[in-house]
Parts: structure tokens; sequence; C-alpha cells
């Protein structure tokens, strides 16, 4: 044990070292534009949300008819007390979506986060234990699959009584399959693999080998899922919404605030437009963000 | 061949099942009385109660009562819808053309300008007009066609008064229904304006309905023919100086159209989705209103048949494209 033999790979080390991971991840997600500017949206509206108190000029749910349905300030008629216009019963159209902001945020995330948790659990069950188990889930996810989402979430909204936390319920369900599909599919190539073996060699118990060894091996998949699943929350819960099922009046959320808008659409371009447009930048920045972090995350995938 | 249409088949078997047990239970989750829920008469009094307890089962264990509904859903009693009486069966076979044809013509739409687009992008990978398509394709993939289907609304029949607002054909026009597709019964009529009309009435709902389904096949092909350009035989083929059309519409196409048709079998679910959504913006008579309306009626009957129809259907699809995927790629039918 002489100091040069220390030093000998010491100095051959630097040049062999890979770069940080977290370091080539962006190296790769920065070259795709569409994920960077997916990301400064996202930023934005994150931004918007917090400071909605700040930010909104009038309050989201002050009424005054005297005021309805004012154009946006560039038209005739409009001013700039009420940037985008006023809704039929008088409320500022910009202050609503600053605080629906807050609330398509909060439903793509809890929702996420539900399925995301309950969906990676089912997941590893059933990649762990395989038989019975395994078939019962993933059958039960296939039904799920066999349904056309809207039409599953409408059933049991219907059932539990329209609402925002109904509709974020059934969105989370109908969402779940593909994280649990991932999983599964995770958990089945990785417990193949030595380390895990070794693991288990050694003595780890499964629910040691399930969140100690392999979760944290297929998290990627489920980052990108992730990214890709609040955009689906974030759409399906504003057409609820839109059907009167989801987020009840007057509560500003995006899809709600179309729903009362409907039939002003031939009198009022503006109480449509800027909600639906709210609900798409926000979606496509979600979308391209998915995008730019499966190019990132998965190798197997990269510059295919 | 017959052993992989059997194993097939055979695996949808569970799935049934298991959209017959949530639709069974669906009623008996509705918060209050089920039996007041599916007679849809509130207060009843008791002796009136006991009887329809007798006539819908309810005294029965639970496993009797789901082997009479199973029972009665395969000879094709749904029930009754509470409002009109009628069985529900009948009312969804009467709006189901008007949903499908909406449907076909959706992915008619999704298919004629998807497909082109495609593989202009991937042959010209890079350039201006792949990005287009790329963007515009994502925006399409984001669209929330609730929105989508107003603004065009907006644009098409409040600014330039071309198409109607809603409805499948003007009320002058009496059809009568002999296939139950307006384009196909008003050309079997005798009147050509009624057909130009019902033309009309499908335009934005057919390019509402067709948006997302044109981004994911645009996408999709795109995707699929740059693997396949990439290939050795394409490259045999250009060295071989065959003329640049022939390589692409010849040898290129016809294996990127396999991942394209099972994408294009996928998305049938997805379209009732969205007719779900068209059918309630455009006044569209079809299943996907009547199922809202049902909600809002609490019409637990309709929504309980309904549903489970369109799950059979969605699933009927599915196998069919998994059979059809089957015949064309002898690969697929060997595994397994």
């Amino acid at each position: 044990m002489t100091t040069e033999t220390m030093e000998a790979p010491a100095v051959a080390a630097p040049t062999a070292t890979p770069p940080h991971p977290l370091r080539e991840f962006w190296s790769y997600f920065s070259a795709n534009h569409g994920a960077v500017a997916g990301l400064v949206v996202i930023v934005a509206v994150v931004l918007v949300a917090l400071l909605a108190d700040v930010l909104a000029p009038h309050s989201p749910y002050l009424t005054d008819t005297s005021i309805a349905l004012k154009p946006p300030f560039w038209q005739e008629g409009g001013s700039l007390t009420y940037p985008l216009g006023t809704d039929p019963i008088g409320r500022d159209i910009l202050s609503r979506m600053i605080y629906g902001a807050r609330l398509s945020l909060l439903i793509g995330i809890v929702v996420v986060a539900v399925s995301i948790v309950l969906g990676t659990v089912l997941g590893l069950v059933a990649g762990f234990f395989r038989g019975l188990t395994e078939i019962f889930i993933m059958r039960l996810m296939d039904i799920v699959l066999t349904l056309p989402s809207l039409l599953l979430a409408i059933v049991i909204v219907a059932v539990l009584g329209p609402g925002l936390m109904n509709a974020m319920l059934a969105v989370a369900l109908v969402i779940l399959p593909h994280y649990v599909r991932l999983a599964r599919a995770a958990v089945i190539t990785e417990t193949s693999k030595d380390y895990v073996t070794a693991a288990r060699v050694s003595g780890a118990g499964t629910l040691r080998l399930m969140f100690k060894e392999v979760l944290p091996n297929c998290t990627a998949p489920l980052i990108v899922q992730a990214s890709l699943g609040i955009s689906t929350a974030i759409l399906d819960a504003a057409a609820l919404g839109f059907l009167g099922l989801g987020a009840q009046p007057p509560s500003p959320e995006w899809g709600t605030m179309l729903a009362d808008a409907r039939e002003f659409v031939l009198r009022a371009w503006w109480v449509v437009t800027f909600p639906g447009l709210a609900i798409l930048i926000t979606v496509l920045a979600f979308n391209l963000l998915g995008d730019g972090l499966r190019d990132a995350l998965d190798p197997k995938l990269k510059r295919s | 061949m017959l052993r992989f249409i059997l194993t097939r088949v055979s695996l949808i078997i569970p799935t049934f099942i298991g959209i017959t047990l949530l639709a069974f239970f669906l009623i008996r989750l509705v918060p209050g009385d089920p039996i007041e829920t599916l007679a849809g008469e509130r207060g009843i009094d008791p002796a009136r109660h006991e009887q329809l307890r007798k006539e819908y089962g309810f005294d029965k264990p639970i496993i009797v009562q789901y082997g009479i509904y199973l029972t009665r859903v395969l000879q094709g009693d749904l029930g009754k819808s509470m409002i009109t009486q009628e069985p529900v069966i009948n009312e969804f076979s009467s709006l189901f053309p008007a949903t499908v044809e909406l449907a076909l013509c959706a992915i008619i739409f999704a298919l004629v300008f998807g497909l082109p687009a495609g593989i202009i992008a991937a042959i010209r990978r890079n350039s201006i007009f792949d990005h287009g398509v790329m963007g515009i394709s994502l925006t399409g993939y984001s669209m929330p066609i609730f929105w989508w289907g107003l603004i065009l609304i907006l644009v098409f029949s409040v600014q330039f008064d071309l198409t109607p607002v809603s409805g499948r054909i003007d009320v002058l026009y009496y059809i009568e229904p002999i296939t139950g597709f307006l384009l196909i019964d008003t050309l079997l009529s005798d009147e050509p304006e009624a057909f130009w009309s019902a033309v009309n009435h499908l335009i934005l709902p057919t390019i509402v309905l067709g948006t997302v389904p044109l981004a994911v096949i645009a996408r999709m092909t795109r995707s699929a023919m740059l693997e396949v350009l990439g290939e050795d035989y394409i490259r045999t083929a250009k060295a071989k100086g065959l003329p640049r059309l022939r390589i692409v519409a010849l040898h290129a196409l016809r294996n990127a159209l396999i991942p394209v048709v099972t994408v294009i079998g996928l998305q049938v679910g997805v379209l009732f989705t969205g007719a779900i959504l068209t059918e309630t913006i455009f006044s569209w008579p079809g299943v996907g209103k009547w199922l809202i309306d049902a909600i809002f009626r609490r019409d637990y009957p309709v929504l309980q048949g309904g549903a489970l129809l369109l799950g059979v259907v969605v699933m009927s699809v599915n196998l069919l494209v998994d059979l059809a995927y089957g015949l064309i790629n002898p690969r697929i039918r060997h595994t397994r």
C-alpha cells in the first residue's frame, strides 16, 4: 500500500469518469428546444398559480351585471380594467383564468400522484408475486383500458355524483393501468438482473427488494409517464368540467368556465376562446416536457 | 390459424364479464335506494316497494342477482329507459348509426390527411415541413376538443356563416331511415339537396372528432416510415436504382403500415370518447349525447345499458383489429 499505487487510479480517473447523470440528462434535454419551451411554460403556469392572489386584478367570484360581457381591451368597448373582458355575469375573465391555473395544476398533480402511487404498488405486487395475483391485477387493468377513458370517468362520476373530487378520483382510476403496466414490466426486467439476485442472496426481504432495490431502477419510465399523465389528467378533468360533471360553478376551473360560456359563443367570442387556450397551452407544455424527458431518460429511444 | 382465433376470442371473455360486473354494480353504488333508482319513483309506499323488490330480484343473494342480470344481458334485455319507457337496446340501436357515421367520417378524415403528412414528413426529415407537421400534430394531440369545436363554430358558423351549428340535417327534410346513415339514406331518397345538407352538417363534427386521431396517425406514420427507411432492403432498392417513388410507395409504406393499422384500431376507444364530447357540442343525435342526457335525467337503466353496450362495441372492434392483424402478419399469428 504505497502512495504511488494509490495515486495511479486517481490520475486515470478524471478522463474515465462519465459526466454526472444530471448533467448528462440536461445536455440531452436542453438539446430539445420543444422540451425546454414546455418547461418554461410550465414554470410560468406554476408561478401564476402560486402568485394568483397578487397577479389577479379582481376576485374570480365577484359578479357585477352592469359590466357583463365586456370585450377584451383591444376591442371597442373594452378597457384595461378587464384586460380579457368579462363573462356573462360580469366576472373578470383574466382573474378567473389565473385562479383556474391553480385548480388545473392541482388536478394534474393530485391525480397523477394518486395513480402513480397506487399504480406502482399494484405493478410491483403483480411483477413480484406473479401467478394468480398478477393475472387478477392485469386483467382488471385490461378491462379498464378497454373502456373508452372518458366513458369510464363519466360513469364513475355519474355514480358518485358530480364534483371536482369525484372527477379527480375518476380520472385517477382511468389512467391507473398505464402505471401498473409500466411498473410491472420494469419489475419483470429488473428482477432477473444480478444485483437483485445478489440482494436476495444477502437476505433482503421482499419489501426491501421491491422498494429499495428494484423501484429506484424503474423510475425513468414512470417519470416520463407522469409528465404525460398530468396532461391527460388536466384534459380529462376539463372535459368533465365542460360536461357539467367536474368542478361545479362558480369554481374558476377552465373546463367549467367553457361550459358556462357555451351559449354565449355566438355573441362573445372571448368568453370561450381564452379558457380553452389556457388548457391547450398547458397540456401542450406537459406533452412537450414528457417527450423531452423520454428522449433524455430513455437511451433505447434516443435519436430514433 | 383456428387456434389463434380461438385464443384471441377466449381472451375477451374475462373482459366481457368485467364489463358486466361494472355495469351490474354501477346501479348498486348509486347513493340511495337501488329500487327507487331503477324504478325512477321516489318515496313509494312499502307495498309497492316490496313488489318492485321482488320484480327486480333484489330479495335474492347478490350472486343470483348477478346471474339473472347476466342472463338478461345475453338475451339482449338491458331494461327500459325510465323517461321514455323504451327498451334501452332499441334506443341504442336507433341512435348508434349516427355515432358510427360520424366516427367513420372522422377516421377517414384523419387518414386522408394524417397518412400523407406523416409519409412526407419522414421523407423530408428535419425539413420545415417535417417540423411543421410534428408541431401541428402535437398541438392536435393536446387539443381540448370540446373547445376546438366551439372555436370552429365561432369561425365557420358565426364569422363566415358557412356551416350549421347543430344537428345532422336541416329540419326541412324528413328522411326515412333505411340504413341509419344519413349520407346513404339521403342519396337513396329523391332529394339531392338533403344530401348536401347532411354533408354540411357533418363537416365540423368530423374535423373536431378527427383531430386527435389525425395527430396520432401522422406521428405514428412518420416514426414507422423513418424506421423502415433505415432498413437494409431500402438501401438495396436504392442501390438497384429504383425510382424514389417506387421505393417509398411499394417497399417502405407497405411495411410501415403494420404499426399504423394497429394504432388506428386502438383509436376506436378514443373515437367514442371524443364522440361523447363532439355530440354534446353539436347536438348530434348519437349515443354519446344520449348517455350524457341520461346522466342529467338520472336515467340509470340507460346509463347502465349504454355504457355496457359501448364497452362491448369497443371490445369487439379491438378483437377484430387483433384478428385482422394476425391475418396480415404471420409473425403475430405464430407467437403464443
